[in-house]
């Protein structure tokens, strides 16, 4: 046993070696052996060990520790010069090296330039508020048939709860009105103005600056605007005083507030009202329960001493408390959504916090950091694979008196300037990408050109990098002893190459990842897209604002718009098909489980909404003018069908509002909601009062710009001034898309570029390796070795490199993308053909890359290689 | 003057090597021999430390043994005081006595405080 220990941990011996005077190597080394085998002999193996590495450490002395040899002092500016002369010689006399190397570099540090901002914008979302870290807003669970869903809206009275009986845990609370655009008139102009009701507490939470006047007081139909809205409406005058009509009411503007900070929550609020006055407009008051709808929003901010997690659990049932037991058996909870999570974190799944955008910017910051990395590992490898070359040239400069420390300031010098000049490249390359970058990702960034920060860090990540990448060639190949190189005895070794071989797996490994992601977030958008809708999605506009007079005015516009060919249908409704209204869960029919809490999508429309939109009916009928006795009917979709639980429904009657209903159709599922969420069970009313939008199905034989002209003409004159805006349906449904085609366009770049810089790295070893390897091609040919034998010969190597890369990255990809398919209801399968596709298309790709060298390697004429010697 | 040029800590280590003798006089049994004597630990590089200064300043010098196997075929460096050595520590000791010999309370009457 003594025999086993007896030898010193070895790697404390390794790290003595590198830094204890050589002279001095033998003796201490001898003595701290003896020293460990008299511990070893007193005590625990483990305490000798241990002894021993401390001994090591305690030999970090002054008078212990190797000295560079100091080169004499006559360090000048002309001795870097030379070094940066001779690195420029270098890169000119080594076209091929240098451009892969600045031009990969180059592409890697504009990547994660422009990822790095990206990320940077989406954290930094809200920061501008003062009290980011306090703020939270109050929101739900919601457990429905043992479903839990998560609600951002809440009662109105919650507000006043949560101030009374709950507010020693906050400092602020203000309940909020939807940000939605309000139409606001000035002495007859009409604006168009989003803009939100809120209580006083709103104020200091969220840093709302005055500009001029003074927060209002007691009359509650004083308004505040926005300073650049006050521009907007009142020029050069005193907006102070000034009266405004908005939604049929007259305002006093009482105070102009600095606009809120762009990209952040409120960035689009150009007025603020008072609650006391939404109150009143929209008859609070006189609700009959106001503890059931669920509204408006509630925000507050937490006192010094009161933390996010027990206020949330203090107020958790403060609306429960207040239902009565039918509502009260949807359980719902109340918590606080802090300020940092609204736009990284809001979304949940069974009443968690699953994650949101943070998602993408881990994603996309992990994208950045690779394909950097993969440029990195590029420089790395083709100035290990030169290094033979470069051997000699050490060797030379040796032999005539170069000290060790000037080839190391040398080579670090090289690698420095190329960096620079790819960080240099980097910057343009930035600047001129922004733009399409900014357009893909809905951005505005740009790049901080006087930000001394930007220039500071370029200089540091140039010295950081050129240091990292330069680090092999400064330190190993300086070791070299001339010799040894001279002689022709040197050799890299057969193990020489294996890191390399391990970098380019890692470079390609990652390339064949971000393609199987790419194409996976495809086929799931093509998968969203073919997902039948339920209805005809071309073709159809919609307007809002919907006025009385329109409304009464249905039939002949109706008429005219039918019959001067402009469009084949209209229909007036609650809702456009790509949204939602509002939901019930007090809807009954004969036999429901008393248990079954089940909320409806209510939808209301005219008589043609069924012919406009082009749904399929399956059961029954559409509603019809023909039968009078349709004001009572209702037409439900598949899913609410179901839940009534008979095969044939049509004929049932329903229950709600107080009246009951006969259900005369079931139509196909239609998709209103997001093209990957499941559709709600709904129900579809006939209604008679005027409607928010109204819909048309554009006749398909006319061009569409003459059929909106034309729809504008006949119903503007009826919109009494309400600006005329209208939205395509097709369109609308595309833009719920978005997220996820911004995310595979963006992805789709960036698995482009990785490829192409993992391409260029192979490109560059396999020049090397033709280069290298001239002999003996020559050899062979002259033996009788054909072309494609050679060719075989030089690429296998490589194929077997990208083989071994898709076979590490088929499984990662597949983990990866069956976690972020998870948040998808309605998803693709992934195919096993992806996996198998993306490695032969890298590998088609590296055969093509690595066959430009090989075969003009292959096809030089044997005499030119072997005449030299 | 001469004091000055010997540290508390460089006297005991030299006499230490004047006692361990040609024979054991090199860093491992001087720090053990530290060790046993004052109950302090100290590593052999602090030490190696102080002989490679006493060397500098010409109070001792070494020589490189012949290996041996115990230590795996490693030589060892083996310190001898000097002459210069020898007299810098008689010097000290002298200089310490006589300093102990002005010292008023030294004929017994130990008390600080008067």
């Amino acid at each position: 046993m003594k025999k086993q220990n007896a030898i010193p941990p070895r790697t404390a011996t390794r790290l003595l070696r590198t830094f204890l005077r050589d002279d001095l190597e033998e003796e201490v080394v001898g003595d701290l052996k003896e020293n460990f085998e008299y511990d070893l002999e007193n005590g625990t193996p483990f305490r000798a060990k241990l002894n021993y590495w401390k001994q090591v450490f305690l030999y970090l002395r002054p008078f212990a520790i190797r000295k560079l040899k100091r080169t004499p002092t006559y360090y000048s500016t002309a001795m870097y010069k030379s070094y940066f002369r001779t690195a420029l010689q270098n890169m000119v006399k080594n076209k091929l090296h240098a451009c892969i190397n600045i031009s990969g570099l180059a592409i890697g540090i504009a990547v994660a330039m422009i990822i790095s901002m990206w990320v940077y914008d989406e954290i930094s979302y809200n920061t501008q508020y003062s009290n980011y870290e306090r703020i939270g807003q109050v929101i739900q669970n919601i457990t429905a048939n043992g479903e839990v869903d998560t609600w951002s809206n809440v009662p109105w009275p919650l507000g006043n709860e949560i101030r009374q009986n709950y507010g020693a845990d906050f400092r602020y609370i203000s309940m909020v009105s939807h940000v939605w655009p309000h139409t606001i008139t000035i002495e007859k102009e009409k604006y168009s103005k989003t803009g939100l009701f809120c209580e006083p507490g709103f104020y200091p939470m969220f840093d709302v600056t005055l500009v001029k006047g003074t927060f209002p007081a007691k009359d509650p139909s004083v308004i505040m605007l926005s300073e650049s809205t006050a521009k907007v409406f009142f020029g050069n005058r005193d907006p102070i005083g000034q009266v405004i009509g908005m939604d049929g009411q007259s305002f006093q503007v009482g105070a102009v507030y600095k606009d809120f900070p762009l990209r952040s929550k409120w960035s689009d609020v150009f007025f603020l009202g008072q609650w006391a006055k939404y109150s009143v407009m929209s008859e609070l008051e006189k609700m009959d329960d106001p503890w059931r709808p669920n509204g408006f929003e509630l925000y507050t901010m937490l006192a010094d001493h009161a933390d996010f997690e027990s206020a949330s659990i203090r107020i958790r049932d403060a609306r429960l408390k207040k239902l009565n037991p039918t509502l009260a058996k949807k359980k719902p909870e109340l918590f606080l959504h802090p300020m940092p999570d609204w736009h990284l974190r809001a979304e949940f799944n069974d009443g968690k916090k699953t994650g949101g955008l943070i998602q993408y910017v881990w994603m996309f910051a992990i994208v950045g950091v690779f394909v950097l990395l993969m440029a990195c590992i590029n420089f790395m490898n083709l100035s290990t694979a030169r290094s033979e070359k470069r051997a000699k040239e050490v060797g030379i400069r040796k032999t005539v008196g170069s000290y060790r420390s000037q080839l190391i300031t040398r080579f670090f010098s090289e690698s420095i300037l190329t960096v620079g000049i790819a960080l240099l490249f980097a910057l343009v390359l930035t600047q001129l990408l922004l733009p399409v970058f900014n357009r893909l990702a809905e951005k505005n960034m740009v790049l901080p050109w006087s930000n001394p920060m930007l220039w500071g860090g370029v200089l540091i990540a140039s010295v950081v990098l050129g240091v990292l990448a330069g680090s092999y060639p400064a330190f190993y190949l300086s070791s070299i002893r001339p010799v040894a190189v001279l002689k022709g005895s040197f050799r890299a070794g057969k193990n020489a190459s294996v890191p390399r071989k391990i970098l380019v797996v890692i470079q390609f490994s990652v390339s064949a990842v971000m393609i199987i992601g790419t194409a996976a977030v495809f086929l799931q958008i093509q998968h969203g897209k073919n997902r039948p809708l339920g209805y005809n999605v071309n073709g159809l506009v919609t307007v809002s604002g919907i006025t009385k007079d329109v409304h009464d005015h249905y039939d002949v516009i109706r008429k005219t718009l039918i019959e001067n060919g402009s469009i084949v249908e209209l229909t007036e409704c609650i809702a456009p098909t790509t949204g939602s209204w509002g939901s019930s869960s007090r809807i009954d029919w004969n036999g429901k489980d008393p248990d079954l809490s089940i909320d409806f999508m209510v939808f209301e429309a005219s008589y043609e909404y069924g012919k406009t939109i082009q749904w399929e009916i399956l059961q029954g009928r559409d509603f019809s003018r023909d039968f009078p006795s349709d004001s009572s009917a209702v037409i439900l979709n598949e899913e609410a069908a179901k839940y009534l639980g008979k095969k044939e429904v049509v004929g049932e009657t329903l229950r709600t509002r107080d009246a009951e209903f006969e259900i005369i159709g079931v139509v196909r599922n239609v998709v209103f909601a997001g093209p990957y969420d499941p559709v709600r069970p709904s129900v579809y009313f006939l209604s008679r009062g005027e409607l928010n939008f109204m819909t048309f199905r554009l006749n398909p034989g006319k061009p569409v710009a003459e059929s909106v002209a034309s729809i504008e003409a006949v119903v503007k004159p009826h919109m009494k001034g309400e600006p005329f805006s209208y939205h395509f349906i097709d369109a609308d449904q595309a833009r719920k898309f978005g997220n996820e085609e911004r995310v595979s366009t963006l992805a789709g770049i960036f698995a482009g570029l990785a490829v192409f810089i993992s391409c260029l790295g192979i490109f560059g070893l396999s020049s090397f390796v033709a280069e290298q390897r001239m002999k003996e091609i020559g050899v062979r040919k002259v033996l009788g070795a054909n072309l494609s034998q050679l060719w075989i010969l030089l690429s296998r190597d490589f194929v077997l490199l990208v083989v071994i890369s898709g076979i590490v990255a088929s499984p990662i990809a597949y983990v990866v993308l069956e976690e972020w398919l998870t948040g998808y209801q309605y998803r693709v399968a992934l195919p096993w053909w992806l996996f198998i596709a993306a490695s032969i298309g890298t590998l088609a790709i590296t055969v093509l890359t690595v066959s430009w060298h090989v075969v003009r390697a292959a096809r030089i004429n044997p005499a030119q290689t072997l005449k030299s010697e | 003057m001469i004091e000055t040029r010997l540290g508390d800590f460089e006297e005991t280590v030299m006499l230490i090597v004047g006692i361990l003798g040609e024979e054991e006089a090199y860093a491992f049994p001087i720090s053990k021999a530290f060790e046993k004597r004052t109950g302090r630990a100290i590593s052999i590089g602090a030490i190696h430390s102080t002989l490679d200064r006493l060397e500098t300043k010409g109070f001792v010098r070494s020589a490189l043994t012949s290996a041996t196997s115990k230590r795996g075929d490693r030589r060892k460096r083996i310190f001898v005081i000097t002459a210069l050595g020898k007299r810098v520590l008689k010097e000290s000791m002298e200089f310490k006595v006589q300093l102990w010999k002005e010292y008023p309370a030294f004929a017994g009457k130990l008390g600080f405080s008067e």
